[in-house]
């Protein structure tokens, strides 16, 4: 009696779940050199307090160009080389939808405004900067500013695995960094082989 | 702008012209560019060694003029590592731009795009599979403890803080333009006070 409604529910269903797969999977190769210009434009012009924010919501929630995981592992990369990690991760966003000029219009957008805002600004703090309640907009501003990294990062770990090891090796490194203050580039040294000779290992 | 740009370095606080004779924008941009190369893990490690170059070791600007620089460059929007866009630009107009900015490029043009390049041509080799599940609980790490620091930073009392977590909670909960959360920011610090 009930199988049959059921299969005339999979009937509609199957071919719309189809659909929303193959979006899902296709959004790598529908990108413009001109839309990633203006994306990492839009990016760099909104990223008051830091770029992370601004660009994980342009990208994931935005765009919708890669999920959380991607992202997380671009920036991952960005991190291993030299230079701002969200300019490396620009640079690699670019190259994966649209090769070297790609990533050159990624680029243009990410460092081209702020090189001319970042001027204005330094022309506009010397005549004005002293005045009393611009240094307490921004001293209001900065505390939103430190808002929102935290959110970006309680959002990024919701990826992690459920399981105790990357979880030792993140508040390892927080504690390094963060509590004990001691130089980035030994804490990378002391936890990454180890991080990633265990990745391998599980793998 | 022209030679030396003479309007940035008027409005410029204490700058002396003379520094502007004795200095050497090759010498800089060689420099920038050494050190952006050993940049791993971001600008915040080479922090310490541009202060050392220009304010110690060639008296380029004072200790206070750098760090109302840096200030003013954290406040602007675009990557935090842009304040050594505007020390060019206080030592000598839109050269001192190029010069202390192209550095900044070099290493994501050139290294960042061949190891992109190998990533997404090779996505399943098992080094640099290893590598992305490996580091990323690093990575998130890193963040937490750039927020913490961030935050400690910037708030002096319970209403920074306060400000902080309202922000957070509004994030997480809300698709709201962010925007918003500064002018709000903004409008609560010059409140605060009265």
């Amino acid at each position: 009696m009930s199988a049959r409604p059921q299969l005339d529910l999979e009937n509609i269903t199957l071919p719309m779940l189809n659909q929303t797969l193959a979006q899902q999977s296709s959004h790598k190769t529908a990108v413009t050199r001109l839309q990633l210009f203006l994306a990492f434009s839009r990016i760099s012009l909104s990223s008051f307090g830091g770029a992370m924010f601004w660009t994980r919501r342009e990208l994931i929630e935005r765009q919708r160009w890669l999920t959380e995981r991607e992202f997380l592992e671009i920036y991952t990369l960005g991190q291993l080389l030299p230079g701002p990690n969200v300019l490396n991760l620009t640079v690699m966003v670019g190259y994966r939808f649209a090769g070297w000029t790609g990533g050159a219009s990624a680029v243009a957008g990410f460092l081209g405004w702020p090189c001319l805002v970042v001027v204005g600004m330094g022309i506009l703090y010397q005549n004005y900067g002293r005045l009393p309640y611009v240094q307490q907009a921004l001293g209001g501003m900065s505390s939103v500013a430190a808002g929102l990294l935290l959110a970006t990062v309680i959002k990024l770990a919701a990826v992690l695995p459920r399981r105790w090891r990357p979880w030792l090796f993140g508040a390892l490194a927080f504690i390094g960094v963060g509590v004990m203050r001691w130089p980035l580039l030994w804490v990378m040294a002391a936890l990454a082989p180890w991080a990633v000779f265990a990745a391998w290992k599980h793998e | 702008m022209g030679h030396g740009g003479a309007s940035p370095m008027g409005r410029f606080r204490g700058v002396e012209t003379r520094v502007m004779e004795g200095l050497d924008l090759g010498a800089l941009f060689l420099q920038f560019l050494i050190l952006w190369f050993l940049a791993i893990g971001g600008p915040s490690t080479i922090f310490p060694d541009i202060h050392r170059y220009v304010v110690e070791a060639h008296h380029l600007l004072t200790g206070e003029q750098f760090a109302e620089i840096y200030t003013v460059a954290q406040v602007a929007p675009g990557p935090n590592a842009m304040y050594v866009t505007l020390i060019g630009w206080y030592l000598a107009g839109w050269k001192g731009v190029i010069a202390t900015t192209i550095p900044l490029l070099v290493p994501a043009t050139t290294l960042t795009m061949l190891v992109g390049h190998l990533n997404e041509r090779y996505p399943d080799a098992p080094i640099f599979r290893a590598i992305r599940r490996g580091l990323m609980p690093i990575t998130i790490g890193l963040v937490f403890a750039s927020a913490t620091i961030l935050m400690r930073t910037v708030n002096h009392d319970w209403r920074g803080y306060l400000i902080t977590f309202v922000t957070v909670a509004v994030v997480l909960r809300k698709p709201w333009n962010p925007l918003w959360l500064f002018a709000g920011g903004a409008l609560a610090g010059i409140l605060g006070i009265l």
